[in-house]
């Protein structure tokens, strides 16, 4: 796999403005012949196919629910960063680089994360005029909250709800496309497979929910922005529509995987409560500004939580990080939370949980002012828990939530698979090892508003299309693939249900590679992964209906995860080095921290498929860092 | 461990092929108070499909609240018996052992019913996309800073936006009307001074749009307000009823905009 990150030339803060200008450009009058696929309509692809179609690209755009706006960036809560240095605590766009590559613990592409963070103004910028109702100050200009991982004051935000908003923003600015006649949107359609032609994506197959009809679209380029895999460990934050379908094919036609590993663990969601929990729910990290994390000092100390006196108490993040407190990156609070349960200090029934403390901050500020600022996060843990927060702190465990690994693609986001781009959480670019907090919503529109509309025009400029029609022999293989793999699952006479295999290969996931990993523990997951899997081949059970059937759907994306997931568990094996989110037993400091090992592991790792029962190729994209020197990451 | 319960379920059941359903009704044991009320029908769905009996079609995405995918009336309330809540925050411990829960999906008939509890509810997607947007291109905008907006303004203009497009308006609403949805959109728009150039024929093209697909008239019930998850308030369609008027006063005479508008009723409810 030849692996040409296309990084341009020139210093970094030029690259990007010399990308632009050395792409070619597509003539106004051409732009409508060309035919771009989108498969997913959250922050990446519904702004993607906004800006194209806003160019005067012909965009269709397919996604799983009934309405493109209920893509799961819907439920992001936070807020999204930009370096506009409103607060004038001395942010800069090069702060916000460095704070990225270095919350990322110097795993990703320098040139890749300061055009993001070069991009964020404009992303603000945008929203606000497409009536983004983003939080204010008195005087009417924007307000900001401060975020994990950064001492400055740089997140804009709605209220708890600013993914909501930045996708209706986004949704909207599409469906204004849909109206002009550029874009089409095609609904409740999953896509299973990409058609590749001459080397180039010029299709793909698509499953119609409803009808349950396979349907072939052409295209001169396929633009993939289906989100993370979290829900490989079933139980995560995800909406329960979230899967590696998409991305999965994307690897068996070619496009490279990078870093799988890198998974996130968010901090603070609401811990499970039985065996029947589908999902986790998240409370935002927004709420770390204000709360302070703690567990008793005594082992199994069962007392209420109001009957623990101060000095009974262990605010374990502000007395291990000084200098970040309650306000550590991700996979420091997970770890450290991790840590204190371990020792036998979790709180609550289980036992599985840490406080998440209001208390002060209420006295400080008044609960009104507490209610404003989290009033939804409030209702939402009273909802789920029975338990008022105002009252009594609120109980908090990690969980799967973002995934930084996902299809390696070059400076124009584009995989290894010509053709085929892959764009937001799908890709791998930008956040290394670990996403700090509010980037996730900047990286989706900086590449779907900003980058694809400057990047894939060079592509079409420059590539030459044969001619291609969904009557090729290609896509009819791809289509007879797609349909005998359906037609296995329906006559399928097992006993074990889709969400059963699902349930238990979470299990293995989460047990065996989670929050912490080690060779023994991953040559486990290696052993067990392998035999759910062709159990569920054998064993299977589905309702026979080739029409609208949710249990079919769920038997394809839990047959996707079961193949997928082995291959998480091999790059996990593969960095013996801890960093960021993937940490390895073998390797960390006398404290307990991660120890980074920049000598062996300062690369992309990215896996080649290389056939049915084949062990996939491992190539490496060495990291070159030139303007920041990676340093040993410290909180304290 | 928890104790479980015992339950009764009378499910809306319908094929792709009919053109109406019937209840059917499945009893579940041992229902645990902290399940949701969608992990509920998890289990039940679950044993149905290891009986080889078809389980029941329904949807969800998110689980907390956010996407407006799941959509049900449960006991005759719109989103179940709590208050402003979707189906998928309410909990099995607001029920009680022997309850019999009725579950239906919306009926409106601009959501046409595809299975089960699975309705179509794209006509939503249909008003937003005839003027629901501010028109601007990516790249274009001013600095985000250079108009300022009061800040109780932009309050009110976030607390329309909260809308997820669930469709529970138009489900609770006798008329079938998406006033709610639609005003709430037209409200955030008009509120804010980004949507001020194209305040005239946004609520124009909208209302068209919103008539068109066949949902019905405000005849204030206020059932809409009632249901909404995210407390959409009413005066949101006051609000498009006075943006409605203020346009048709002020349109310019324009083939494009033909007498259609004028079907409107424009009931004002009173501003809180």
């Amino acid at each position: 796999m030849k692996l040409n990150s296309k990084i341009p030339s020139g210093n970094i803060q030029q690259k990007w403005d010399n990308y632009k200008f050395s792409a070619k450009l597509v003539n106004p009058n051409n732009r409508k012949k060309f035919e771009i696929i989108i498969i997913g309509s959250g922050l990446a692809g519904a702004s993607a196919a906004a800006s194209l179609g806003e160019q005067g690209y012909n965009v269709n755009v397919f996604t799983l629910p009934d309405s493109p706006r209920r893509a799961h960036s819907i439920a992001a809560q936070g807020g999204i960063n930009a370096a506009k240095n409103y607060k004038y605590d001395g942010d800069s766009v090069y702060r916000l680089f460095y704070d990225t590559l270095k919350g990322g613990d110097y795993r990703a592409r320098e040139a890749n994360v300061y055009r993001l963070a070069q991009i964020s103004n404009q992303i603000i910028d945008h929203c606000v005029a497409t009536g983004v109702p983003f939080a204010r100050e008195y005087g009417g200009l924007l307000d900001n909250r401060s975020f994990g991982g950064a001492q400055v004051s740089r997140t804009f935000y709605a209220r708890g709800q600013t993914g909501q908003q930045l996708l209706l923003g986004a949704y909207s600015q599409m469906m204004r496309q849909v109206a002009a006649g550029t874009v089409k949107v095609f609904s409740r359609r999953e896509m299973l497979d990409i058609v590749v032609k001459d080397g180039k994506a010029r299709g793909v197959i698509v499953r119609n929910l409803v009808s349950g009809e396979i349907e072939k679209y052409c295209g001169h380029a396929v633009l993939l922005c289906t989100g993370g895999y979290s829900n490989v460990f079933y139980l995560s934050t995800n909406a329960a529509n979230c899967n590696i379908s998409a991305a999965w094919a994307a690897y068996k036609k070619g496009a490279g995987f990078a870093n799988p590993c890198f998974t996130q663990i968010h901090p603070t969601c609401i811990p499970r409560s039985g065996d029947h929990q589908s999902k986790l729910t998240l409370m935002s990290e927004s709420l770390r500004n204000d709360a302070r994390v703690w567990v008793p000092l005594k082992k199994g100390d069962k007392r209420k939580p109001s009957d623990i006196p101060q000095e009974e108490r262990d605010y374990y993040l502000e007395r291990i990080y000084p200098a970040f407190g309650n306000l550590v990156p991700r996979d420091i609070a997970s770890r450290a939370a991790k840590r204190m349960i371990d020792e036998g200090r979790g709180v609550g029934a289980t036992g599985q949980a840490v406080y998440l403390d209001f208390k002060d901050a209420i006295a400080k500020q008044g609960t009104e002012k507490i209610k404003e600022k989290y009033g939804n996060l409030f209702d939402m843990y009273y909802q789920i828990t029975d338990e008022n927060a105002y009252e009594v702190p609120m109980r908090i465990y990690p969980a799967p939530h973002y995934t930084m690994g996902g299809l390696w693609v070059d400076y124009e986001l584009m995989t290894a698979v010509e053709g085929l781009f892959a764009l937001g959480e799908a890709n791998f670019s930008d956040h290394g090892a670990n996403r700090l907090g509010a980037s996730a919503l900047m990286q989706g529109l900086a590449d779907g508003y900003f980058i694809i509309s400057s990047t894939l025009p060079n592509y079409l400029a420059n590539a030459s299309f044969g001619k291609a029609e969904t009557t090729d022999k290609e896509f009819k293989e791809c289509e007879e693939s797609v349909k005998s793999k359906i037609a296995k699952l329906l006559s399928a006479k097992g006993n074990k249900t889709p969400n059963e295999f699902h349930r238990q290969l979470g299990e293995i996931m989460w047990n065996y590679c989670g929050m912490s990993r080690s060779e023994e523990s991953l040559k486990k997951a290696l052993s067990e992964i392998p035999k759910l899997r062709e159990e569920f081949w054998q064993n299977v059970k589905i309702h026979q209906d080739s029409r609208f059937n949710q249990t079919l759907e769920k038997a394809l994306k839990t047959a996707d995860f079961l193949e997928f997931a082995e291959l998480l568990v091999k790059d996990a094996l593969e960095r013996k080095e801890s960093c960021g989110g993937h940490f390895r037993e073998e390797s960390k400091t006398p404290e307990g921290e991660a120890k980074r090992d920049d000598e062996n592991f300062s690369h992309v790792s990215v896996w080649e498929y290389a056939g049915e029962k084949k062990e996939p190729i491992l190539n490496k994209e060495k990291l070159e860092f030139e303007n920041l020197k990676p340093s040993v990451r410290s909180y304290k | 461990m928890e104790k479980g319960f015992n339950i009764t379920l009378r499910v809306w059941k319908k094929s792709q092929d009919e053109k109406d359903g019937r209840f059917e009704t499945y009893k579940l044991e041992n229902v645990i108070p902290d399940m949701s009320f969608l992990e509920m029908l998890d289990v039940l769905n679950e044993k149905l499909l290891k009986e080889g009996k078809e389980p029941i079609a329904v949807e969800s995405d998110c689980r907390e609240g956010i996407c407006g995918c799941c959509g049900l009336v449960i006991n005759g309330d719109v989103h179940g018996p709590d208050e402003h809540s979707t189906v998928c925050q309410l909990h099995m411990r607001r029920f009680k052992d022997g309850d019999i829960i009725t579950i239906e999906p919306f009926k409106a008939s601009p959501f046409p019913p595809i299975k089960d509890l699975v309705i179509d509810r794209s006509a939503l997607d249909k008003i937003i996309s005839a003027g629901g947007y501010v028109s601007v291109n990516a790249g274009s905008a001013p600095e985000a800073n250079s108009i300022p907006v009061n800040k109780s303004l932009a309050e009110k203009a976030m607390d329309a936006a909260a809308c997820i497009g669930c469709g529970a308006c138009v489900a609770a609403c006798p008329n079938s009307a998406a006033m709610l949805f639609t005003g709430a959109k037209i409200s955030q728009l008009a509120i804010l001074p980004q949507g001020n150039p194209e305040r005239t024929s946004r609520v124009l093209n909208m209302v068209k749009a919103m008539d068109f697909l066949g949902f019905g008239n405000c005849s204030n019930e206020y059932e809409c307000e009632a249901v909404c998850p995210k407390e959409i308030k009413i005066s949101n369609i006051a609000r498009m009823n006075r943006e409605f008027l203020r346009a048709n006063f002020i349109c310019e005479e324009d083939p494009e905009m033909p007498l259609v508008f004028h079907k409107s009723t424009v009931d004002i409810p009173e501003e809180e």
